[in-house]
């Protein structure tokens, strides 16, 4: 109703958002710094190749290493951040890490993707159904198996699923995201890639699902005791009608900040099920980058990480507007 | 039981209604043996501490009692047909079109997130099945009726003040043109301008829409505002029994009584609140025997503690108290 108030409401969320942006970029620039090595020397072989002083001036030289770094070796990595340019990986020489990052994002968001919008519709159905029928069977059984399947690392579930499925039935791939030996047709290929994402996508599924019932009944119970649900009741409206019109969209407040919260998480949240099914994406990278020391990978998968999660929680605020006028 | 069978025209009849709640195995009775009568367009005030199941009393009258209560004994009667109140889903024709509630619209009685016209609306639409456009007319309609111009219509509830909230329930609660509006405190948490003008209002809507209004309150003085007739009601049962005018100036029970005098009155100069010694009973430590007031009672008698005295008609007055019953003795021929 009042346009002015909602733009102006949208407009602090991006100047925050862009602000906070900024201070990841800076924040990231100065962790790479302050870890110990010298980029120069590990350019050079990192200390198995001896190499001489006047090569290792030269790189620093070349690299813009031997300029202060403040302010010009900062400015330097913020404008090469905002035209894209995340530098080169010291493990695949001559790549750009932009391009490593762009070539494995898909598989992460595939798989992170399927599994939220499994965990998504199925948590937070079951979440509000118990918390709408708080005390019954379902709510009981549920909080507690939800509690478990929250509280168990996915990987550890992953591992468990791989043995089970993969290992002992032989019924699902438990490695990759392909099968080896290239496509034969499209539609194969599809098919194939759904039975690699089956065990994965479970393995995050489940404890995101435990998670959503969690939070969804939370809200649910505390939207049930609310003064404006006894008015509905007094209005002569049915439970459907009560649970459609006035409960749930009051309990998808929470629900919605969550969502928008483990999206942010949803490149790094992976790491650990990407590496038990070595998954070709994000995470599958960043371990790589680890046991390579490849600071310049890892220093754009961070970038990566705050960026993607501060969006997030600007889609969140947003969210969160449209929804509760009172935020507006 | 008592009165009620004289007023066959009465719009509502409470008979003998005990509601009891279940709490963790146990139980514990919120009102017991209550019985009163509302005629059409009549108000009247339902008074006590809380505890005293007055609330208890117009939920169960509204059919929203909550699921942990027992109907156990007893009825409620609307134009002769007696309600289903402990069937939620058999009441649900009745919420509304017959019986409405103005809850505490200060507080949050209003879903945040819907506009208040939605809310108007809302009953026009799914109970009465008008078509959207012509249900917000209708609730344009009602805003201008509680004094809220139709514009504001687009409002959400947090930004209207407490009054304004309280007039949009009172909009809300006349949507399917209710013969009975039960009022929960509806002027609570409110400034006095504002609760005179919000009582104003009610006054003025009942006589012109006809309404009953049955108003629950601790404070005598929105009933001497707004009210015909007086229910005093004390540790679930109804103690006394009057029109305004009586109860005023002639209270019987000694609760009554010491309830009126605790009512600072600067112009006779009483200017302190005089409170009533001890602790209202609540719902698990009511004496076990006899009247529940007697702890507390300044002519207490040695009958009081053993027997529960019954509440007997006195003219137009109903008193439940010993000290009235050698007097009742007295006329009870005649009354029977």
């Amino acid at each position: 109703m009042n346009g002015g108030g909602t733009s102006r409401h949208i407009g602090r969320i991006l100047i925050r958002a862009i602000v906070t942006l900024l201070m990841v970029a800076i924040l990231n620039f100065i962790l790479f710094r302050v870890i110990p090595g010298d980029p120069a020397k590990l350019l050079l072989g990192g200390g198995r190749v001896s190499a001489t002083a006047e090569q290792i001036e030269a790189q620093r030289q070349n690299w813009g290493l031997d300029r202060p770094l403040l302010p010009d070796q900062l400015v330097d990595y913020l404008s090469a951040t905002v035209r894209g340019d995340l530098g080169y990986s010291f493990k695949f020489r001559g790549r750009h890490v932009a391009d490593l990052i762009l070539e494995r994002l898909p598989a992460t968001i595939v798989l992170v993707a399927v599994a939220q919008l499994i965990a998504i519709v199925v948590g937070v159905m079951l979440g509000m159904y118990a918390g709408w029928r708080r005390g019954g069977a379902l709510d009981n059984g549920g909080t507690v198996a939800s509690l478990l399947l929250f509280s168990t690392p996915s990987f550890w579930v992953g591992m468990i699923l791989v043995v089970v499925f993969s290992t002992k039935f032989g019924w699902l791939p438990g490695y990759g995201a392909y099968s080896p030996g290239g496509t034969i047709s499209s539609i194969d290929s599809i098919l194939d890639h759904l039975r690699h994402l089956a065990l994965p996508v479970t393995a995050l599924a489940l404890g995101l699902i435990g998670q959503y019932v969690l939070v969804a009944r939370a809200a649910m119970s505390d939207v049930v005791t609310e003064d404006y649900m006894v008015t509905a009741r007094a209005k002569g409206l049915t439970n459907r009608q009560m649970l459609m019109r006035h409960a749930f969209r009051n309990a998808m407040l929470p629900v919605v900040t969550l969502i928008a919260l483990n999206l942010g998480y949803a490149v790094a949240g992976a790491i650990t099920v990407e590496a038990v099914f070595a998954w070709p994406g994000i995470g599958g990278l960043t371990v790589e980058a680890l046991n390579a020391r490849d600071y310049p990978v890892l220093q754009g998968v961070f970038l990566l990480l705050g960026a993607s999660i501060v969006v997030s929680n600007m889609t969140a605020d947003l969210a969160y507007g449209l929804l509760d006028p009172r935020v507006r | 039981m008592i009165n009620t069978s004289k007023r066959s025209a009465a719009l509502l009849e409470v008979d003998g209604l005990s509601v009891t709640y279940g709490l963790m195995g146990a139980s514990s009775r919120a009102i017991e043996n209550v019985s009163f009568a509302l005629g059409a367009g009549e108000a009247v005030g339902l008074v006590g501490e809380s505890g005293s199941g007055k609330t208890t009393t117009a939920m169960a009258i509204a059919g929203l009692l909550s699921p942990n209560a027992r109907v156990s004994s007893g009825e409620v009667r609307y134009r002769g047909n007696v309600l289903p109140i402990d069937d939620d889903a058999a009441m649900r024709p009745h919420r509304w079109s017959e019986t409405s509630v103005v809850f505490q619209g200060a507080m949050n009685a209003l879903n945040p997130v819907h506009r208040i016209i939605t809310q108007i609306a809302e009953p026009c639409m799914l109970k009465l099945g008008m078509p959207r456009g012509e249900a917000s007319a209708r609730a344009r309609e009602l805003l201008e009726l509680v004094g809220i111009p139709a514009d504001r219509g687009t409002a959400y509830p947090h930004e209207l003040s407490g009054g304004m909230r309280q007039r949009v329930m009172i909009a809300m609660a006349l949507a399917c043109r209710p013969s009975i509006v039960i009022g929960d405190e509806p002027t609570t948490a409110l400034d006095v301008i504002t609760q005179a003008q919000i009582l104003k209002l009610l006054g003025k809507l009942r006589s012109q829409l006809r309404l009953a209004l049955i108003l629950i309150t601790h404070d005598l003085s929105v009933v001497a505002e707004a009210c015909d007739r007086v229910l005093i009601m004390y540790s679930g049962r109804i103690v006394e029994e009057g029109t305004v005018a009586e109860i005023f100036a002639q209270p019987k029970h000694p609760y009554t009584r010491l309830l009126i005098d605790s009512i600072p009155n600067p112009a006779n100069g009483k200017k302190m609140i005089r409170p009533i010694p001890g602790d209202p009973p609540n719902l698990m430590n009511r004496p076990s025997s006899g009247c529940a007031f007697h702890p507390r009672c300044p002519s207490v008698m040695a009958v009081c503690p053993t027997e529960v005295p019954s509440i007997d008609q006195f003219g137009q007055e109903r008193v439940a108290c010993h000290l009235y019953r050698s007097s009742q003795e007295d006329r009870g021929a005649s009354h029977a």
